[in-house]
């Protein structure tokens, strides 16, 4: 089969603000729905300031692991739990979603939630990933964790809040750089 | 990075506000001039072309670090990207259907009570995968200025007219051949801070969805013989001319409808995919089937 070349991306620039955002976007479901929790964090550009002009999707399984295939994130029942959400930062540069925490996709995976960014100043979408912080055994065994040196993989890793929810920064560039990925 | 930069960087595309009858005046904060950056993108452009003569692989992708583009000096990755084999959640994508996306929302002139200014245009064509297959029952949104060049945002402030006939978003889902079409009206180009007379060429802001999460992809459409290609640092961090010509439109007149609306073609081709497909799947995704 003869490979087709992709189309570029480009950055999406600064006026997303009206186009992308939608109702509910970041509620995967309702706060306070039972066994939702709050992902946060900051997104930080290479000076340590805050980017206010970014905007975020969460891709996840459900709480059993599950890939959801199912539609209506567009329109929100506040029932269905669909597994993709989008944010975009405030000015503060942070980030909020109401989700559920992922599941493994199989017996003894790292269970994460997959992540693409966009902001004004990125010439194209970064992926990477956000690890649960708990199961340790099987963050040591995942593939791209144990690729990376101690101090990088930490950036994939969210910290539990005394809530229940999780913290997780994005670091473009400099001190602590996020780890971004390259799948092809 | 110096603090005078970063102050720059922060207050750069806040184009003063307008007011009724006000004279334009370029601000004087912008210093560098279309020369001091036309210098900068032409050496890039030669060192890759040199590259490319040696045998250097062509660059599909723009660069993360192109610093003509001021305000990603301070927003790309300086370590590499980290390959990664995509796993479970990556080699699927979310799925939208005709429940998220009313069938209206694919024509950007009906949206108010009366007709927007401009010119109408028709851009249609395909979503495919690397393969050359289909996308199908695929979320596919855009937004744009209006004909003047004017954002219904409210960052952009420069004194253009606001159409109060048109918002310029627009969403539809892909045809089981992958197909989309949008009504809309051709946008204006409009000036930006990244240096003194700047200005984007008039561009479609897409974002698509492919099978797989990993496919994921925003980006921007232009217009055939824009004069503003080799002067915008947007455009030219793809560059590979080849490249950038992927971004541009085509006219096409069996598009077009007679006393109606210009037609423009522009397929999107998604990287990927990775995932073994089942028969069901390229058959088409369910969308709201389930």
């Amino acid at each position: 089969m003869t490979k087709l070349v992709p189309t570029p991306g480009q950055t999406v620039g600064p006026f997303y603000g009206y186009a992308l955002p939608f109702e509910k976007d970041n509620e995967l479901l309702p706060p306070g729905f039972p066994g939702s929790i709050r992902l946060q964090g900051t997104v930080y550009d290479g000076a340590g300031h805050t980017i206010p002009d970014a905007i975020l999707e969460i891709w996840q399984p459900d709480a059993d692991g599950k890939v959801v295939q199912r539609t209506g994130s567009l329109v929100r029942d506040g029932y269905t739990f669909t597994g993709w959400g989008r944010g975009a930062v405030g000015n503060s540069g942070v980030f909020t979603f109401t989700t559920v925490n992922p599941g493994p996709t199989k017996p003894g995976a790292a269970p994460f939630i997959s992540v693409a960014l966009f902001a004004r100043g990125l010439t194209n979408r970064l992926f990477t990933r956000i690890y649960l912080p708990e199961d340790t055994e099987a963050l040591a065994n995942d593939p791209l964790l144990s690729s990376l040196d101690p101090e990088r993989r930490k950036t994939l890793i969210a910290r539990r809040d005394p809530d229940g929810g999780l913290t997780w920064d994005i670091r473009l560039q400099g001190e602590g750089e996020t780890v971004f990925l390259d799948f092809q | 990075m110096p603090e005078d930069i970063t102050a720059e960087l922060e207050s750069e595309e806040l184009v003063p506000p307008a007011e009724p009858k006000a004279a334009h005046q370029p601000l004087d904060k912008a210093i560098e001039s279309q020369a001091d950056l036309s210098a900068e993108i032409n050496a890039i452009g030669e060192a890759y072309r040199r590259a490319l003569k040696d045998g250097g692989q062509p660059e599909i992708q723009p660069r993360l670090d192109y610093p003509p583009y001021r305000s990603s000096i301070l927003r790309h990755p300086t370590k590499s990207l980290q390959h990664a084999d995509p796993e479970t959640i990556e080699l699927y994508s979310p799925a939208f259907g005709h429940q998220d996306v009313h069938a209206l929302e694919s024509d950007l002139t009906i949206q108010h009570n009366g007709e927007p200014l401009g010119e109408r245009i028709i851009v249609s064509g395909k979503v495919l995968d690397g393969d050359g297959r289909p996308v199908a029952g695929q979320l596919v949104e855009i937004w744009q200025a209006n004909s003047s060049g004017r954002y219904i945002h409210k960052r952009d402030q420069h004194p253009a007219p606001i159409d109060p006939n048109f918002t310029g978003i627009g969403r539809c889902i892909t045809g089981p051949d992958g197909s989309y079409r949008f009504t809309t009206i051709k946008p204006g180009a409009y000036p930006w801070k990244n240096h003194l007379n700047a200005w984007r060429p008039a561009h479609i802001h897409f974002s698509l969805f492919g099978t797989e999460f990993t496919q994921r992809i925003i980006t921007q459409m232009y217009f055939p013989g824009d004069q503003l290609f080799p002067l915008d640092p947007i455009y030219q961090t793809i560059v590979d001319q080849d490249a950038r010509d992927r971004l541009v439109a085509t006219y096409d007149h069996s598009l077009t409808e007679p006393e109606w609306a210009l037609g423009y073609n522009w397929d999107i081709v998604l990287t990927g995919p990775k995932r073994t497909w089942t028969e069901n799947e390229a058959l088409g995704a369910a969308g709201d089937e389930e």
